[in-house]
């Protein structure tokens, strides 16, 4: 029981990870917390969904242009919107990413309804494999952690092998120095924004086979991120993944052994607590404000 | 310009002879407006009314203190079936459950205030979002409260009256939310008003010249979470029944939306902000049978949208309004009252 928790956590931990990683991508580099993440990343799988089953194409096709799709607006709100704030409080933006979202939500389920639908997938959550006697993982489960880690792997080496990572890098330690040493500082943020949102549609394509496609589908899931990028410090990238894994051994855990019925309450008890314990979470840096 | 030239001057709760004037009308229209308009206007007023009440509650918490919260719906929550659970199962009277509740969402504020005294900006965001959800998380799953069906209000009675119309629901309400309107614009002007402003403004400078953070901070939580309980006391019985569903994030993200886009630390402005969302919310609702602008968006939705999904283009409205307003009106429709006093007060130049 307790390995096949684990192993469990660990599948859906990755989704977390990725939805953590998505934020913590954009917290880092602009410190706007983009509440409309999970939404984007919504819109995005429901393109996905259009193109595999009113256009008929086939899954590679139909998940890689919904992942340009999920570039290109992710880096349009930034264009359009984000920038057009000048000198913004944190309270102003998050009101813009708020507002975005509920345009975002008002639009899909103006177009979609709430009526729930089915999200193929080439890979199946009923067929399972036994790691040993007593533990099994599901196909989806194994495509997603695979997928996952790819994408860990990737954005690992973007952000320290090639130069628009590291022009990234700079923007966060330095805005202003990095603009001085030529940096495009407003393409990088919306270069930002692009990757978050691709990132945020990945975990969106993994968690919308789970359950089913309706405009609500990130909700949950954009706020298990949230508590799993705050777990593990929301300046880091590392911390974001180990803080998604950790969210959802955790739950599991006290999903198993404590009570189902509060399973999903876990999450916000563990915000609460890492904020009031360790505020700048376990993998960061403690965080120091200048006056 | 009128010049404000000694204390008591400035802390006068009206400036001029024309502010009694309008408030004084103001009050003679909001007696009058139950006795000659129809029952949808009231119950209208009634929940722009009760939106007021929050608004000030919240706009005293963000404009005011500068802490964020996405989890006001937590405390209209508490507020709601505080006052349900107190007339419903324990027989209080109503007068005496309302305050109570207030104060037990009071409580859940300071309770919520200790942890904010550590985070500011996003992670308060996160955390105060967490409660919110957590608060109707648990609500929803203790039977004593109904469960997921929620809880049904019984019917009310008020110093021996009972109160069975919306006519009716508005004398209570109206009173309630103009005097809490008056005690608010109070509490601004006093030592306690000032020193909200002052943590809100540097924190660390209020800290320098002997304003207690912890207190005020926790203080600010506490009365703007009573604010809300008693604006969530009185919902449940506008709207006669509560489930934990009535309390989603939306809730709490329209709570914040009256609040920027009325104006935030203004009272006017959270008077506006109210009044212009929940009118929307109630005409967008069923912006279907509107005038001119129903039936083209009935066909727009029938060519690219779905006709069924139609009642969602308010979220779309709400949005728009939260983004343009941050990004060309950060004070919001205070701002713009403002400006456009100033305009004619000094036309033509």
């Amino acid at each position: 029981m307790f390995g096949q928790l684990i192993v469990s956590g660990i599948a859906i931990g990755a989704t977390y990870a990725l939805v953590a990683l998505a934020m913590v991508i954009i917290y880092k580099t602009s410190e706007v917390l983009n509440f409309a993440q999970g939404d984007m990343a919504m819109l995005s799988a429901f393109v996905a969904f259009i193109l595999l089953t009113e256009q008929g194409l086939g899954f590679t096709a139909a998940f890689a242009l919904a992942l340009a799709f999920a570039f290109l607006l992710g880096a349009l709100l930034e264009f359009a919107f984000l920038r057009r704030a000048k000198e913004p409080t944190v309270l102003g933006l998050i009101i813009i990413t708020l507002g975005l979202e509920m345009i975002i939500y008002g639009l899909a389920s103006w177009r979609w309804g709430s009526d729930q639908k089915d999200f193929p997938f080439p890979a199946s959550d009923f067929e399972t494999f036994n790691l040993t006697s007593d533990m099994v993982i599901s196909q989806l489960n194994l495509v997603t952690l695979a997928v996952a880690v790819a994408l860990m792997l990737l954005l690992f080496l973007f952000f320290t092998r090639t130069k628009v990572g590291v022009a990234m890098k700079a923007t966060q330690q330095n805005e202003m120095a990095a603009r001085l040493m030529g940096i495009r500082v407003n393409r990088i943020l919306m270069l930002t924004w692009g990757i978050s949102s691709l990132v945020g549609a990945t975990a969106a394509f993994l968690i919308a086979p789970t359950d089913t496609l309706d405009p609500n589908l990130m909700w949950t899931p954009q706020l298990k991120g949230f508590s799993a990028a705050v777990l593990g410090g929301m300046t880091s990238l590392p911390g974001a993944v180990a803080g998604g894994f950790l969210l959802g051994i955790i739950e599991n855990l006290f999903g198993g052994y404590v009570s189902v019925e509060f399973k999903s309450v876990v999450a916000f008890a563990v915000i609460v607590l890492v904020l009031c314990l360790k505020p700048s979470g376990l993998f960061a840096k403690h965080y120091v404000r200048k006056v | 310009m009128d010049m404000k030239r000694d204390y008591y001057e400035d802390i006068r709760l009206l400036d001029s002879g024309a502010q009694v004037f309008w408030l004084i009308a103001l009050l003679l229209a909001l007696i009058a407006l139950p006795l000659l308009a129809g029952s949808y206007l009231v119950y209208t007023v009634n929940l722009i009314a009760i939106n007021v009440i929050v608004t000030l509650g919240l706009n005293l918490l963000v404009g005011y203190t500068g802490q964020i919260s996405l989890g006001h719906a937590g405390f209209f929550a508490i507020g709601a079936y505080g006052t349900l659970a107190m007339v419903a199962k324990l027989g209080v009277p109503f007068e005496l459950a309302l305050p109570l509740s207030g104060l037990i969402a009071a409580g859940f504020g300071f309770l919520l205030g200790l942890p904010a005294l550590r985070l500011e900006g996003p992670y308060l965001a996160i955390a105060t979002l967490g409660f919110g959800l957590t608060v109707t998380q648990i609500l929803g799953r203790i039977e004593y409260f109904g469960g997921h069906m929620g809880m049904q209000a019984p019917p009310l009675s008020v110093l021996g009256f009972t109160i069975a119309s919306d006519a009716a629901r508005y004398a209570v309400i109206m009173p309630l939310a103009v005097i809490l309107t008056w005690a608010m614009r109070n509490l601004t002007r006093t030592k306690v008003g000032r020193a909200f402003v002052a943590v809100r403004d540097s924190d660390i400078a209020a800290e320098c010249i002997g304003v207690n953070l912890t207190y005020y901070k926790t203080l600010a939580f506490a009365i703007s979470a009573f604010f809300t309980g008693v604006g969530g006391g009185l919902m449940a019985f506008v709207l006669g029944f509560v489930n934990p569903h009535t309390f989603n994030i939306m809730v709490s993200i329209l709570f914040l939306a009256m609040v920027v886009v009325g104006g935030l630390g203004s009272i006017l402005g959270s008077v506006m902000g109210a009044i212009l969302i929940t009118f929307l919310q109630l005409e967008l609702a069923r912006i279907g049978d509107m005038a001119l602008i129903g039936p083209l968006l009935t066909e727009i939705s029938t060519r690219f949208f779905t006709e069924s999904g139609l009642p969602n283009v308010q979220y779309v409205v709400f949005g728009l309004i939260m983004v343009l307003i941050v990004i060309f009106e950060p004070l919001g429709l205070y701002g713009f009252w403002i400006r456009t006093k100033i305009y004619w007060r000094t036309w033509p130049f």
